[in-house]
């Protein structure tokens, strides 16, 4: 579960990127994030991961206050929440297998128990026989399904997506959906930013809008609502 | 930290070697020329310092006695200097040994200048060469001896003389050689750091982004760290041995080639098993370090998200 309370975010150049946000994320939930570009969603994102924190106001995630926390605390509550990117972010030297094994690696999981969980999340995202592969080699929407798989192999109860399906076509963006629901499905929490229109209409869920830093709408099964 | 996290570590760190190939290479060859010009530095500088010392036990008292001194008289001197501290050895030189010596080194000039002269009509004083352990005691030791002179009664010594004055200026001169040289050596290896650590940090810089989805999954600084950790002491270790196996080996040629050339008894190179330890010790250890150190230094940098 997720909370914010009245949650302010100024950054150094005096921009206010959220202003006095109020919110609650449910176990389970499946969110949209929506709103022009520069409103606010990807400092509401970083809050939660923690790489930003509030310039004033309350954060909680699974129970931590996040704000709070002590440095050396970070990465072991970072290892609850997956985190999906736009631009895939993975590390273009390492194969498919080591760039998801790592997630586990992290956590100084046994080898054996490494190998099996990596696999069968492979498998799970569509990738069977590609583990050998480096990035370069694969698609955009094969690059996608292996920062989700990388994202999931902990069994993260919070999956935050910046605008996964960003930089893919109609049809692979319908793939990368699939996923994230089945991921859901199994019990995970998913906040996902996104300007896909077609989407947040077609398979409906909560909206959150932001807009100017502030949360403008928040419907169970909303619209995307903005004309592109 | 568990047992496999460690072995997990080292074979990161090795793979990130090859991984980052050409960085690795950038790395390397930074410390290979840094190390192999302090490398030659240090050589240099240690061959000085020996050069100075050899001219330095080159120096020498030597005491003449009055024409007159008998049998008894010079034993008792001999044993006095001789229980001196800091006098290494004292060599008797009889008035007919020591026309031998002059001889000699005059060479062919010796047939005119000392025509005429031989154990009837030797002019040549009775005399002791004494030879110090430390020569910067020579003076001490040379004002000792004409100390047993004063107290004797007889005045045995007609002269004591270690080239004062001239000994002085030659300790003051291979002490500025050697302290140039300590300077030139710690300068180089100031750079050397310097140098290597910079390019390090070029090489990071590249990597910033694989330390930035590092912490993303999750990972403490110290599993990040260690792996740099790992891999930069890898490049420092080969790096440095590798330029000191090729700074010996030139080392070893130079010293057969000079043996034959030079031909100068005086005047030898430092010997290779006295230098190679040393040597080796010095850049392995100074490269070993830069490389740990600098990839330390540089990640911490990117590890404050």
């Amino acid at each position: 579960m997720i909370e914010m309370q009245d949650i302010w975010k100024t950054y150094a150049d005096g921009t206010h990127a959220l202003r006095g946000v109020s919110v609650r994320i449910d176990r389970n939930d499946f969110v949209y994030l929506v709103g022009p570009s520069g409103a606010g969603k990807s400092t509401f994102m970083k809050l939660i991961y923690r790489e930003e924190v509030p310039t004033k106001g309350q954060i909680s995630v699974n129970g931590f206050n996040i704000g709070k926390l002590k440095p050396r605390k970070i990465p072991y509550v970072r290892r609850n929440i997956g985190v999906i990117f736009q631009d895939f972010r993975l590390l273009q030297k390492m194969t498919v297998f080591e760039n998801i094994a790592f997630a586990m690696e992290v956590i100084e999981a046994p080898k054996k128990l490494i190998r099996k969980r990596t696999m069968e999340v492979i498998e799970l995202v569509g990738l069977k026989g590609k583990h050998n592969s480096l990035p370069t080699q694969l698609s955009g929407g094969e690059q996608q399904r292996v920062a989700i798989a990388r994202a999931i192999i902990n069994n993260p109860s919070v999956i935050v997506a910046d605008e996964p399906t960003g930089n893919l076509d109609p049809e692979t963006s319908w793939g990368i959906m699939n996923l994230l629901e089945e991921i859901n499905f199994r019990g995970a929490t998913i906040i996902m930013a996104t300007h896909n229109r077609e989407i947040v209409n077609s398979l409906r869920k909560r909206v959150i809008a932001i807009e100017n830093g502030e949360i403008v709408r928040d419907e169970a099964r909303g619209e995307y609502g903005y004309e592109i | 930290m568990k047992f496999r996290t460690i072995v997990r570590h080292i074979r990161e760190g090795v793979r990130n070697v090859v991984r980052n190939g050409w960085m690795s290479f950038a790395s390397a060859s930074s410390i290979f020329i840094s190390l192999f010009i302090l490398g030659v530095f240090l050589l240099l500088s240690l061959n000085v310092n020996h050069f100075a010392q050899q001219i330095e036990s080159q120096v020498q008292i030597r005491v003449f006695l009055q024409l007159n001194a008998d049998q008894t008289t010079i034993d008792k001197l001999n044993n006095e200097i001789g229980n001196m501290v800091d006098v290494k050895s004292v060599e008797y030189v009889s008035k007919d040994a020591g026309l031998d010596l002059l001889r000699k080194s005059l060479g062919e000039d010796a047939d005119y200048l000392l025509e005429g002269f031989d154990e009837t009509n030797n002019p040549l004083p009775d005399s002791f060469t004494v030879e110090v352990f430390e020569p910067k005691t020579i003076a001490d030791v040379a004002n000792r001896i004409k100390a047993i002179n004063n107290s004797d009664a007889t005045k045995p010594i007609m002269n004591v003389k270690y080239g004062q004055g001239t000994v002085e200026k030659l300790f003051k001169a291979t002490d500025a050689v050697r302290n140039v040289g300590l300077v030139i050596v710690i300068g180089l290896a100031v750079t050397a750091m310097f140098l290597i650590s910079n390019t390090i940090k070029v090489t990071i810089l590249n990597r910033r982004r694989e330390i930035g989805i590092m912490k993303l999954v999750g990972a403490t600084n110290a599993f990040i760290r260690w792996p740099f950790f790992i891999e930069g002491a890898l490049i420092g270790f080969s790096a440095s041995l590798l330029t000191a196996i090729v700074l010996l080996y030139g080392y070893v040629k130079l010293i057969a080639m000079t043996k034959f050339d030079l031909g100068l008894a005086m005047i030898t190179l430092v010997e290779y098993h006295d230098v190679a330890f040393l040597l080796t010790v010095t850049l392995v250890g100074i490269g070993t370090l830069i490389g740990v150190w600098g990839s330390t230094i540089s990640v911490r940098k990117y590890l404050k998200v």
